[in-house]
């Protein structure tokens, strides 16, 4: 279990539904559903393509509306994006051409940070994420793996109460991004940050989550919700991983049964 | 590494050295030609007799004159044209019903050429400077506009949600998103409106002016001082080099993150 979580819920989804419809059908994307997603948490949303993650998570973070429901972060509704929660993307929406420096100083501008504390600020965040000796390069001289970091940097700087990320990893080569993800959980883990994190990696679900909503596609529902009660740092070869692991294969198995 | 760089260095230096010689056996030819009277030497100086009037003309003070006046011409209805284009293509970029609106408009507009309707701006504007700076204006205005509007439009949604998410205001997001983003492609159109412009100005002045570069070749032409008339082109084809190299120096200078950085 993460150390660092609370009793108190951070995020609570109530009856959120989406649907999607043009002129001739209508596509129910989020068919009711209901989270509550606590306070320092590290909670994974896991599914196959074209279940609902993405939709959901953009509901939350506030970059659509719900057809029907509402999320409650804090108890209050939100309406629109706000910087006290911040998305990292999978395909990274690193500005190109600002530096790596200036693309990690992007928020605390916006938030009208004086220029010499964003510098130091900056100077924290990219030591975090490894990319000291980088700060002057812009991204097209980075690869994947080193970008997202930069995103990563710029989504830490702002020090925000929720990181949502969607698939941030999908673009990079599996042994990046095992070393991305043990960098996350080292700094969710000293900063203390409420991570909701979209995956279709069920490794990496596992590897990550405290708490693992399993979704469902058409509609797109919650399937399950596991706790995976493992000391971190977590290794991917132990037991319970394992057994974990062969859990959440027979629930996608049994569904396409069904199907 | 080192070897590598001094054998790139050794291959540009090369490559001028070889521009620079192609230059001087066209020269040559030219020169050769006339003199041997394979060519007409009245119709076509040779390039000595261009330089001499070139410097003549130089020292005399009238090509400056005549230079001086097309410059003021071109910069004016070129400026007009990025002042207001470059604001009218992020409305239009930005604002989806604004361009719905005015696209049937501005496609028809565009393919009237420019010299199509400098009669009309006479008749309009009368036979001074203000129709000759209009008739420019006119052929300026599209590629800053439609270049605009493009870069406008292809800016990636992704940054704008990530700035959004990291609590850009509609102001910033224009700023700091909108502008950097669609600056490359808003200075290509003015490289293109910019050479643009000298062409529609020689033209323009060819048909009705009574100075300036472009009735300089014609007026030398029929009083017959053909040096003159050549020294009359070659000052615009440099005009035309200096201002293309300068814009090109910049559109490179300005979009250096789009390039791949490590190889230069
Ligand atoms: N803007 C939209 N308009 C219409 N349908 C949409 C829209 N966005 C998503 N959908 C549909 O909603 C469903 C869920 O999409 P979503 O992007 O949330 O899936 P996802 O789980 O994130 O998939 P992936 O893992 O491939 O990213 C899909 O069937 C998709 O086609
Ligand atoms: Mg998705």
């Amino acid at each position: 279990m993460g150390s660092a979580v609370h009793d108190n819920i951070k995020i609570a989804i109530r009856d959120v539904t989406k649907l999607y419809s043009n002129n001739s059908h209508s596509l129910i994307a989020l068919d009711a559903i209901n989270l509550e997603i606590m306070d320092g948490e590290f909670f994974c949303l896991l599914g196959p393509s074209g279940c609902g993650k993405s939709t959901l998570l953009n509901i939350m973070a506030g970059f659509e509306k719900p057809t029907d429901g509402k999320v409650l972060i804090e108890g209050g509704e939100i309406a629109a994006p706000n910087p006290r929660y911040v998305t990292v993307f999978q395909d990274y929406g690193i500005f190109p051409w600002r530096t790596v420096q200036e693309n990690v100083e992007f928020g605390l501008e916006i938030k009208g940070i004086e220029v010499n504390e964003r510098k130091k600020i900056a100077e924290v965040f990219i030591k975090m994420v490894g990319l000291v000796g980088f700060e002057m390069r812009h991204p097209i001289e980075l690869s994947g793996g080193m970008k997202q970091r930069v995103s990563l940097a710029r989504a830490l700087a702002v020090n925000p109460e929720i990181i949502f990320m969607d698939e941030p990893f999908g673009a990079v080569d599996a042994l990046t991004r095992m070393k991305l993800q043990e960098e996350l959980v080292k700094i969710w883990r000293e900063e203390n940050k409420t991570i909701v994190f979209v995956t279709h990696d069920i490794d990496e679900a596992i590897y990550l989550g405290d708490r693992i909503a399993v979704m469902s596609s058409m509609p797109g529902r919650i399937k399950s919700l596991l706790d995976v009660p493992m000391n971190r740092p977590r290794l991917r070869t132990e037991n319970d991983f394992l057994r974990i692991k062969e859990k959440i294969y027979l629930e996608f198995f049994e569904y396409a049964d069904k199907k | 590494m080192g070897k590598h760089v001094r054998e790139k260095a050794s291959k540009k230096m090369w490559k001028s050295f070889k521009k620079v010689i192609l230059l001087l056996v066209f020269l040559l030819i030219w020169e050769l030609l006339p003199a041997f009277g394979i060519i007409n030497k009245t119709f076509f100086a040779p390039p000595s007799e261009v330089f001499v009037a070139l410097v003549r003309l130089l020292i005399s003070g009238e090509l400056w004159i005549h230079t001086s006046i097309s410059l003021k011409r071109a910069f004016t209805g070129f400026s007009i044209a990025a002042i207001t284009m470059i604001p009218l293509g992020f409305l239009m970029g930005w604002y989806n019903d604004f361009e719905e609106i005015a696209d049937g408009l501005v496609q028809t507009l565009r393919q009237t050429s420019s010299l199509s309707l400098f009669p009309v701006f006479i008749l309009f504007l009368g036979i001074g400077e203000i129709s000759k700076i209009a008739v420019i204006f006119w052929g300026a205005q599209w590629p800053i506009l439609l270049n605009t509007i493009s870069g406008v439009r292809s800016v990636d949604p992704l940054l704008i949600k990530s700035a959004r998410s990291m609590g850009s205001s509609a102001v910033s997001l224009f700023g700091k998103v909108v502008l950097p983003s669609s600056l490359p492609s808003i200075i290509t159109g003015v490289r293109l409106s910019a050479t643009h412009s000298i062409i529609v100005l020689v033209a323009a002045e060819m048909i009705g002016a009574k100075s300036g570069l472009g009735y300089s070749v014609i007026n030398w032409e029929y009083n017959f001082m053909i040096p003159e008339m050549y020294a009359a082109i070659v000052t615009l084809a440099v005009l035309g080099l200096i201002t293309n190299y300068a814009l090109v120096w910049l559109e490179k200078t300005t979009t250096k993150w789009k390039e791949d950085v490590m190889i230069t």
